[in-house]
């Protein structure tokens, strides 16, 4: 029995690189979207909700349900779940609606 | 291809169609209509073909055995390598966020499109068409319960999207739940892929499929797919658990562990039969959706489907009720893969008649039809066996976040209704902000519509949103001049 996703269909893939979390380092492949990264590196979640202050992540995986908004490289509301992982990519969590810089 | 064809899009810079969906159904679609002389675009969010079910990692990720993830992939590569060889003009990337009728002179279609990763607005995009094939799949149902907002909660089909394209895991001990074939499909992935499954909890009886044998015997293939399913699971020692449910997810940061209860033939819980199974993922869905936005916007006639969901009504070609507008796949009712193709392909072959001015005949558009009834049969009892019991919000506890958007309770929504005199998901949504989040009512609107009848029968949501995906204001202002993709000179 395979005992991860990527020897099950023999992954060889590019080197790893590195991104962060809240400054955290965290390690990506090429080809994985933030959202996949993140749960690779067993982070489930990077947003917390407006009102409640609730922590969230990934929920639809497919880009319909929103709730995997992160802030990327000072970019609120991306969906980590369809943004690829670049190299020094910097994810930060999002709080609330993400625009807290500009008071609205 | 006649000349008048080719004349009429030097003149107007149109495509003959627009494909709206780079799934199964899209493809297959595209590639039968440009295999027939049509100039064809294939638009679709994703930077790969394939769909939610041919979801592959990137070329950079080195999978070699990409098929060990799926089912009959070789008819995906055979679609794929068509494509390759075709001239349809394949736009990745591309979110629709609506469709109009062409505002000058002819009679042709609009396709307006924003790119970027998660269509973040780089730049926007209008492909013009003189018809569209809507392919635009479906997403999956969610019935809220206490605890489905806790980090570690996913969508069933959300995990095995994210394992597919990403090689990742919610967890090392996934417990599957909800209702519906996709959970065996999900939890036979996750275990191959190193996963431990302590349950799939199915709210139904799979027993339910012997009050439609004719739906069965002719169509064996689902048989063969549940055995595998079923063979891989037993190799797994993975439980099933049938007319159960997850009625509680307990943890506080993240998921710890779930509480699955049995219910009674109308998914009411049964009291004192709550067991708690240890596990840190919770992977659940209640069946799909069709996503049909984009058609109702422009009028097409709808249709119920016995699970209480709504798509398309289409004819008989895959025509919807809007001239020039056709849908293929899920849009017009969930069936699966196979069925997907079938009207992919009579799509494709009967729009380039109606383009090229043929009649449509000839014994394989007249095989593709008896397939079509055959694996539509067979999806109608599908959902009627899979449909939401009317006892399922007795899960509900008033403290319980109906709409994840905007954090609108059970307690909330019961108030609308009961004190406020809501009856249906539109006014408590005005009342209550349900659905008027991010997603627009698509992770709640079942829930919510179910909650409006108190019990009778849930009208389905409308599916009514006037922007298919949230478009920013700089894409809206720049629709004066956005980017015209045309169809390369013919010549």
């Amino acid at each position: 029995m395979a005992r991860t996703p990527a020897d099950l269909v023999g992954a060889q893939p590019d080197p790893p690189f590195p991104v962060t979390f809240d400054g955290r380092t965290v390690t990506a492949l090429h080809g994985q979207s933030v959202a996949a990264a993140l749960w690779g590196a067993g982070i489930l979640a990077w947003r917390t909700t407006r009102n409640g202050g609730r922590p969230r992540g990934a929920f639809c995986g497919i880009g319909q349900c929103y709730d995997c908004l992160a802030t990327i490289n000072g970019e609120p509301n991306r969906r980590a779940c369809l943004v690829p992982a670049r190299p020094g990519d910097a994810i930060t969590t999002q709080e609330g609606h993400g625009r807290a810089g500009l008071g609205v | 291809m006649p000349d008048s064809v080719s004349e009429f899009q030097e003149s107007h810079g149109l495509y003959d169609l627009a494909v709206i969906g780079a799934g199964s159904a899209g493809l297959a679609g595209a590639v039968a209509a440009a295999e027939l002389g049509l100039s064809v675009a294939l638009l679709d969010t994703s930077t790969h073909t394939g769909g939610q079910f041919y979801r592959h990692p990137a070329p950079a990720v080195g999978a070699v055995r990409p098929e060990a993830l799926h089912h009959d992939w070789s008819a995906y590569s055979d679609l794929r390598r068509r494509l390759a060889e075709s001239e349809v003009r394949h736009l990745p990337g591309h979110h629709v966020w609506s469709v109009t009728r062409g505002e000058e002179d002819g009679d042709f279609w609009a396709v307006h499109a924003v790119t970027g990763a998660d269509g973040d607005g780089e730049r926007p995009v209008r492909v013009r068409a003189r018809a569209v094939l809507l392919a635009t799949g479906a997403y999956e149902r969610q019935l809220p319960f206490p605890g489905w907002t806790l980090p570690g909660v996913v969508g069933a089909g959300g995990a095995q999207a994210m394992l597919k394209s990403g090689l990742v895991l919610p967890g090392r001990k996934v417990v599957v739940a909800g209702s519906g074939p996709l959970l065996l499909a999900v939890a036979s992935s996750l275990a191959a892929a190193g996963a431990r499954v302590p349950a799939v909890v199915e709210a139904s009886g799979y027993l339910r499929y012997a009050r439609h044998p004719r739906a069965l015997v002719t169509n064996p293939h689902k048989a063969v797919e549940a055995l595998t399913h079923g063979a891989a699971l037993l190799r797994h020692r993975v439980r099933v658990r049938v007319r159960s449910a997850v009625t509680e997810v307990h943890g506080t940061d993240r998921v710890e562990a779930v509480t699955v209860t049995r219910l009674d033939r109308d998914w009411r819980p049964v009291r004192g039969t709550g067991r708690r199974i240890e596990c840190d993922a919770l992977a659940v869905g209640h069946g799909l959706v069709p996503q049909i936005e984009l058609a109702t916007a422009l009028g097409c006639t709808t249709r119920s489907l016995p699970d209480g969901t709504r798509a398309l009504a289409l004819d008989d070609l895959q025509g919807t009720s809007v001239r020039g507008l056709w849908a293929a796949g899920e849009a017009g009712g969930v069936g699966g893969v196979q069925l997907a193709y079938t009207e992919g392909e009579l799509a494709g072959v009967a729009i380039a008649a109606q383009v090229l001015g043929s009649p449509v005949h000839g014994g394989r558009v007249r095989e593709l039809k008896r397939r079509r009834g055959r694996m539509r049969a067979f999806a109608d009892a599908m959902a009627t066996v899979h449909a939401p019991g009317p006892g399922w919000p007795r899960w509900l506890r008033d403290d319980t976040d109906v709409c994840r958007c905007e954090e609108v309770t059970a307690g909330r929504i019961h108030e609308a209704v009961e004190d406020l005199g809501a009856r249906d998901a539109r006014t408590v949504k005005l009342l209550t902000r349900a659905g008027m989040g991010w997603c627009q009512g698509r992770m709640c609107g079942a829930a919510v519509a179910c909650l409006a009848s108190r019990g009778g029968t849930a009208e389905p949501p409308l599916e009514r949103r006037p922007f298919a995906t949230p478009v920013p204001l700089a894409a809206l202002a720049a629709l004066d001049a956005p980017v015209v993709d045309e169809p390369r000179d013919p010549s």
